[in-house]
């Protein structure tokens, strides 16, 4: 099997080449994807029959939570490759996602907020999905205070690659609360036993709107890991070469 | 779907809860959106005045 795909990730000019040529295109497809997704939740879907209209927070709420765990779990594997392959990138990479993963937890945790209120009573209870969801704000909080806290680059990155591994533990936590306590949080929405628990007509704007929300992720991280590899690479021959050229 | 501006912007008496939850996420998107590429163009920026100043200070340690 041929690994040579693999070892490329882990060359800066590489990846920094592969992120410029695929960033324009993640950015096209997520504002179309989320587009249509919001065209089709807020006007071509029915109300819900129980919950009105307000249930179309859903389109927003779920998309931002399963980027929260996408995030994680990504800076986590990351950080995990960085430090078993000691590959810089690898730790480029996971400090890339820390401040887009802090951003669409605390996202998920307001929307959660706003529908918690009409439907719940409160916007706030100590729920085993609300409480996990808040420790993983605090675990990106807590990568990125590691990380400014230390001068040295690889210093940083060891010690912030060991808290994303080991913060790991709660992405299932969180996923399988609902399922493992009590908890006023609904089960999952999209799929239930294998099958679809929505009809199509509320089903494919969600989805159009997990997609988008994923791709846009990748156009983020394509510019963020950009600056990230510059940063780490300015007094290499190869950037000197692309300054000039840019 | 046939309804009112009205009736669509009143959000069947949820609007308070579903418009900002809609600015919270889409403001988050466009937002780190923007920091991203502003954050790119001033690393570039950067680097290319570092080199420019090594570059100067090398010619007038050969000088």
């Amino acid at each position: 099997m041929d690994f040579g795909w693999f070892y490329r990730l882990g060359s800066p000019p590489h990846v920094y080449r592969l992120s410029q040529t695929l960033t324009p295109w993640f950015g096209w497809v997520a504002a179309l994807l989320i587009g249509a997704g919001l065209y089709g939740g807020l006007v071509l879907s029915p109300p819900d029959y129980q919950q009105g209209d307000g249930y179309r927070m859903i389109y927003v709420h779920a998309p931002s939570a399963w980027l929260s765990l996408m995030i994680y779990s990504s800076m986590a594997a990351a950080a995990a490759v960085g430090l078993i392959w000691r590959m810089k990138v690898a730790h480029a990479v996971a400090a890339s996602c820390a401040g887009v993963g802090a951003v669409f937890t605390a996202v998920s945790l307001l929307t959660g907020m706003l529908w918690g209120k009409p439907m719940w009573g409160t916007y706030w209870v100590w729920d085993p999905r609300l409480t996990a969801q808040l420790i993983l704000l605090f675990l990106f909080f807590g990568y990125m205070a590691l990380r400014a806290s230390y001068d040295d680059v690889s210093r940083a990155d060891r010690l912030s690659a060991w808290l994303a591994v080991i913060g790991v533990v709660n992405v299932p936590i969180v996923k399988f609360s609902v399922e493992w306590w009590n908890s006023l949080h609904q089960t999952p929405s999209v799929m239930k036993m294998a099958r679809a628990s929505m009809p199509a007509s509320m089903l494919v704007p969600l989805l159009l709107m997990f997609v988008g929300f994923t791709v846009f992720f990748l156009a983020y991280l394509g510019l963020r890991l950009r600056a990230e590899i510059l940063q780490r690479e300015k007094q290499s021959a190869w950037v000197r070469e692309l300054v000039a050229h840019e | 779907m046939n309804r009112s501006l009205a009736d669509f912007f009143a959000m069947g008496g949820y609007a308070q809860y579903v418009w900002p939850s809609y600015i919270v996420a889409m403001g988050a998107i466009v937002l780190t959106s923007l920091s991203a590429i502003r954050l790119l163009a001033s690393t570039l920026t950067a680097v290319r005045q570092s080199i420019e100043e090594t570059a100067v200070d090398d010619k007038e340690g050969g000088a």
